[in-house]
């Protein structure tokens, strides 16, 4: 019937929601559920990448652990979704990855990171790696721009190419088709839903990280991530053009474009990681799926590095600590790019993508809510205690 | 815990809690005692959704006006008469407050899904259901300096003529006194206290299963009874809805419910049909077959309809029982095949053509068949076929404390007790003698809540 337990589990538990529905003002995951009446496979991984893991519905859930209907929504499927990255994946034989994640994204950071440090020594003049460089072309003289664009722009595209495949695999499974994504209402939508992360919010009171008491402090260190993220991307693309289009060499200026991005997209990504880290170690152990921690760390511990090794290579890049900066800086960007596949980066593909189905779906419900057909007397509705 | 208080409020459901926070809002030092364990606190509050509350105007979550007249009307129709005029008409004033006073507490309504309008004219729906909104109420107790204490069980009242004086508490494997100025109990029914039902039903009780929580088994209602304080509402009634017959003993809860009668005939175990099926519309049908299956043999009826049927109501937590012939379901019933054949044919039959709308009385009924289906009699001739077994699942019971509208209990001579008070399911028989209506429970309980954890802090300061 099921491929896992998990499987198995979150259809019993869409059994059990779907005859009380007492939920479904806290978020997109209950009303997409009340839209069906049996679980597929797709479907399940369709709500568990719905879900944003806020808890509401387990501390408002009169049939949560000790009850004997053991009713516990973000638990299951928090591991249904990390299950199901494992399936979407591409290639395939990379799936075991997955597997102990933790371990193989530290691993290959720790690679990336030495073969940058070693190689750049092995080709460079102590003198140059160890020295002071400044002026337009500073970094170049320790790698070449040619040789730096080249190896990151296909470490990029790879990691962009393998990203579409998996979501073609996920969106094929959740049984969608290629109009969904063309709609440019649905994507609108799913994009606003993202950016102001919607349903992390308990249906408004915060989430329910830590227990009884709901904050929205998960969402904030989530948003400082996010967009700092974005900035990063961003002082890195708007280099590029300058570099091509304008002849202008790095180091920019601290005030130029690039640099005033990079120092608050790497301040937001230094503070959005520590804090969701510190959130994850206050986080209630009933709502964990206890083998996605590694993998959630190692994405986490991966982002802060990045942003804390950029933000020391602009503070050091006039100093003879430039060239070991930029090879640590280096090694973790890259070993950052090439495991976004096969990793928790992962999470925010799947979402968007069940956010747009999402979104699709509501529109498509001609018939009005559940308890709008109570209301007015509509067959099938649901009825209160 | 020993030390003297104010108020001690003995419950932990809606009604306490407002008790309690009403109190301490008015300046009183209050302890409350929840005999359940921390997860289960608060009764049957952690199983409701909605609260009844009259008002004037359409908000953002009620689509239009529900007038106190409209709300009193309701409360006539569905008691039948059976209530204190003037305690009601006095609950359903109070009422259009506490809509907005309840959000004060901190519990949240549940907005309109996907901005429209589509919680219904009466009924506002707590956000996440009762349990969170149990949630809100104990964090803003515990915010403003409410004692609360779990696996608390008071085991002895201590009234001498009309005045409460001190708790016994077994907690932490002991007993102890619990002195207090003011008491205001707010402990629930007795409907999880088989012993007690079956003092009025017999053995058959033992076949009941009981919808909501396993720790109210009315041991503070039956003290003070005991203690001179004047009874409400018949002892013999509680309310039973037929619910699937596999739910848990206690607290299944909302999701065992039932509502497919109307899609199909209902028997006995002698494969019998007992009632008529068509006889009214939601929820008033919904409120009789408790009582008609609890009459049967054995407390047990199945309902069994054609697979046509099968998505016209809400899914269900279990799974009908499903065959591909009349005599194959009736043998996983473990009902007589050619019993229920017969049944089945006989009922097929007597169906008249008709339209099929069941969300009004339509014209489908049955001719020449006793009892009679007197709408939405369908033919079962399509397969598969289906059953749900069902038992009665009694919600609560309808004996209480008499109050008046300071929620003061009254003695047996009618005279006000000098300081104690009720809320909530202990004293609702004063308004609901019989029947129910949605929401009017916690209507009850915040309402009567509210006013006597006030006039209890009070009557502390006098």
């Amino acid at each position: 019937m099921h491929a896992t337990e998990a499987l198995k589990e979150a259809d019993r538990l869409m059994t059990v929601c779907n005859s009380c529905r007492y939920c479904e003002g806290l978020c997109a995951v209950f009303p997409a559920m009340e839209m069906r009446r049996a679980f597929s496979d797709g479907d399940l991984n369709y709500l568990a990448n719905l879900c944003h893991s806020c808890g509401a519905c387990y501390t408002d859930c009169q049939f949560s652990p000790p009850h004997e209907f053991n009713v516990n929504v973000p638990q299951t499927l928090a591991k249904v979704r990390n299950d199901s990255y494992k399936v979407y994946v591409w290639p395939r034989a990379l799936a075991p990855l997955f597997e102990r994640n933790g371990l193989a994204i530290s691993l290959i950071a720790a690679l990336s990171v030495g073969t940058f440090f070693f190689g750049l020594m092995a080709i460079n003049d102590p003198a140059v790696m160890f020295g002071v460089q400044t002026g337009p072309g500073a970094f170049y003289r320790i790698m070449s721009h040619n040789a730096m664009a080249g190896v990151f722009g296909a470490a990029f595209f790879y990691a962009i190419a393998a990203l579409i495949m998996g979501f073609r695999m996920f969106w094929r499974d959740i049984g969608e088709t290629r109009e969904t994504l063309t709609s440019g209402i649905s994507v609108w939508q799913a994009m606003k839903d993202t950016m102001a992360l919607r349903y992390l919010d308990g249906g408004g009171p915060g989430c329910f990280n830590e227990g009884e008491r709901p904050n929205d402090r998960r969402r904030l260190y989530h948003h400082l991530t996010f967009y700092g993220f974005f900035l990063c991307l961003g002082a890195t693309s708007t280099a590029t053009l300058y570099h091509y289009l304008l002849g202008l060499e790095a180091p920019y200026p601290w005030y130029d474009l690039p640099v005033v991005l990079g120092t608050l997209g790497g301040i937001g990504l230094v503070i959005g990681p520590a804090g969701l880290m510190r959130a994850k170690f206050k986080r209630d152990p009933a709502l964990r799926d206890e083998n996605g921690r590694g993998m959630e760390m190692a994405f986490i511990v991966m982002l802060f590095l990045v942003s804390l090794t950029g933000l020391m290579l602009l503070v050091l890049r006039a100093t003879p600590a430039m060239g070991t900066m930029l090879a640590l800086h280096m090694g973790f960007v890259f070993g950052f790019f090439i495991t976004m596949p096969y990793g928790k980066f992962v999470h925010g593909i799947y979402r968007f993508g069940a956010l747009v189905r999402y979104a699709k779906e509501r529109r498509a419900l001609h018939e009005p809510t559940p308890s709008k057909a109570k209301a007015l007397g509509i067959p099938g509705a649901k009825a209160g205690a | 815990m020993m030390r003297h208080y104010d108020v001690l409020v003995i419950g932990g459901g809606n009604a306490a809690l407002c008790a309690a926070i009403s109190a301490r809002r008015s300046g009183a030092s209050v302890l409350v005692l929840e005999a359940a364990p921390k997860f289960y606190r608060g009764g049957n509050t952690r199983h409701t959704r909605n609260m009844r509350c009259a008002h004037d105007t359409a908000t953002e979550i009620l689509t239009g006006p529900y007038t106190e007249a409209e709300f009193w009307d309701d409360l006539l129709r569905v008691t039948g008469g059976q209530t204190d005029e003037e305690l009601a008409r006095f609950m359903i004033h109070e009422s259009k407050e506490i809509l907005h006073w309840i959000v004060q507490q901190g519990v949240r309504w549940q907005p309109s899904l996907g901005g429209t309008l589509s919680l219904g004219r009466t009924n506002s729906f707590f956000l996440g259901g009762g349990r969170a909104m149990l949630n809100a109420l104990y964090r803003t107790a515990e915010d403003l300096g409410v004692d609360v204490l779990y696996d608390a069980e008071v085991v002895d009242l201590d009234i001498q003529g009309g005045k409460f004086q001190s708790a016994t508490v077994a907690y932490g494997g002991q007993r102890h006194q619990v002195h207090a100025s003011s008491l205001v109990a707010a402990a629930g029914g007795f409907e999880a206290n088989i012993a007690w039902l079956k003092q009025y039903w017999g053995d058959i009780a033992e076949n009941f299963l009981i919808r909501g929580t396993p720790y109210n088994r009315g041991s503070v209602l039956k003290m003070l009874l005991d203690k001179g304080v004047q009874e409400i509402g018949d002892p013999t009634q509680c309310h039973a809805v037929a619910i699937d017959a596999r739910a848990p003993k206690f607290d299944g809860g909302i999701i065992t419910r039932l509502d497919c009668v109307v899609f199909g005939i209902v028997v006995n175990k002698n494969a019998e049909r007992f009632y008529d099926e068509g006889e009214d519309i939601w929820p008033k049908r919904y409120a009789i077959w408790g009582r008609l299956v609890a009459a049967q043999p054995d407390q047990i009826a199945y309902i069994i309809f054609d697979g046509p049927s099968l998505e016209l109501f809400m899914p269900s937590l279990y799974p009908p029982l499903k065959a591909d012939s009349i005599g194959e379901l009736a043998d996983k019933l473990g009902l007589d095949p050619q019993a229920l054949e017969t049944t089945v044919a006989t009922f097929n039959q007597a169906v008249r053509p008709g339209t099929f709308d069941h969300t009004i009385l339509d014209d489908c009924r049955t001719e020449g068949l006793t009892p009679a289906k007197t709408h939405w009699a369908k033919r079962i001739g399509t397969a598969p076929f289906y059953a749900y077994p069902v038992r009665p699942g009694i919600t609560f019971t309808y004996l209480g404390t008499r109050v008046n509208k300071e929620a003061r209990m009254l003695m047996a001579d009618g005279s006000p007790s000098a300081n104690m008070f009720a809320a909530g399911e202990i004293m609702a028989g004063n308004v609901l003698g019989k029947g129910y209506a949605a929401g009017i429970g916690m209507t009850i309980g915040s309402v009567f809540g509210r006013i006597a954890g006030r006039e209890a802090a009070k009557n502390a300061r006098d």
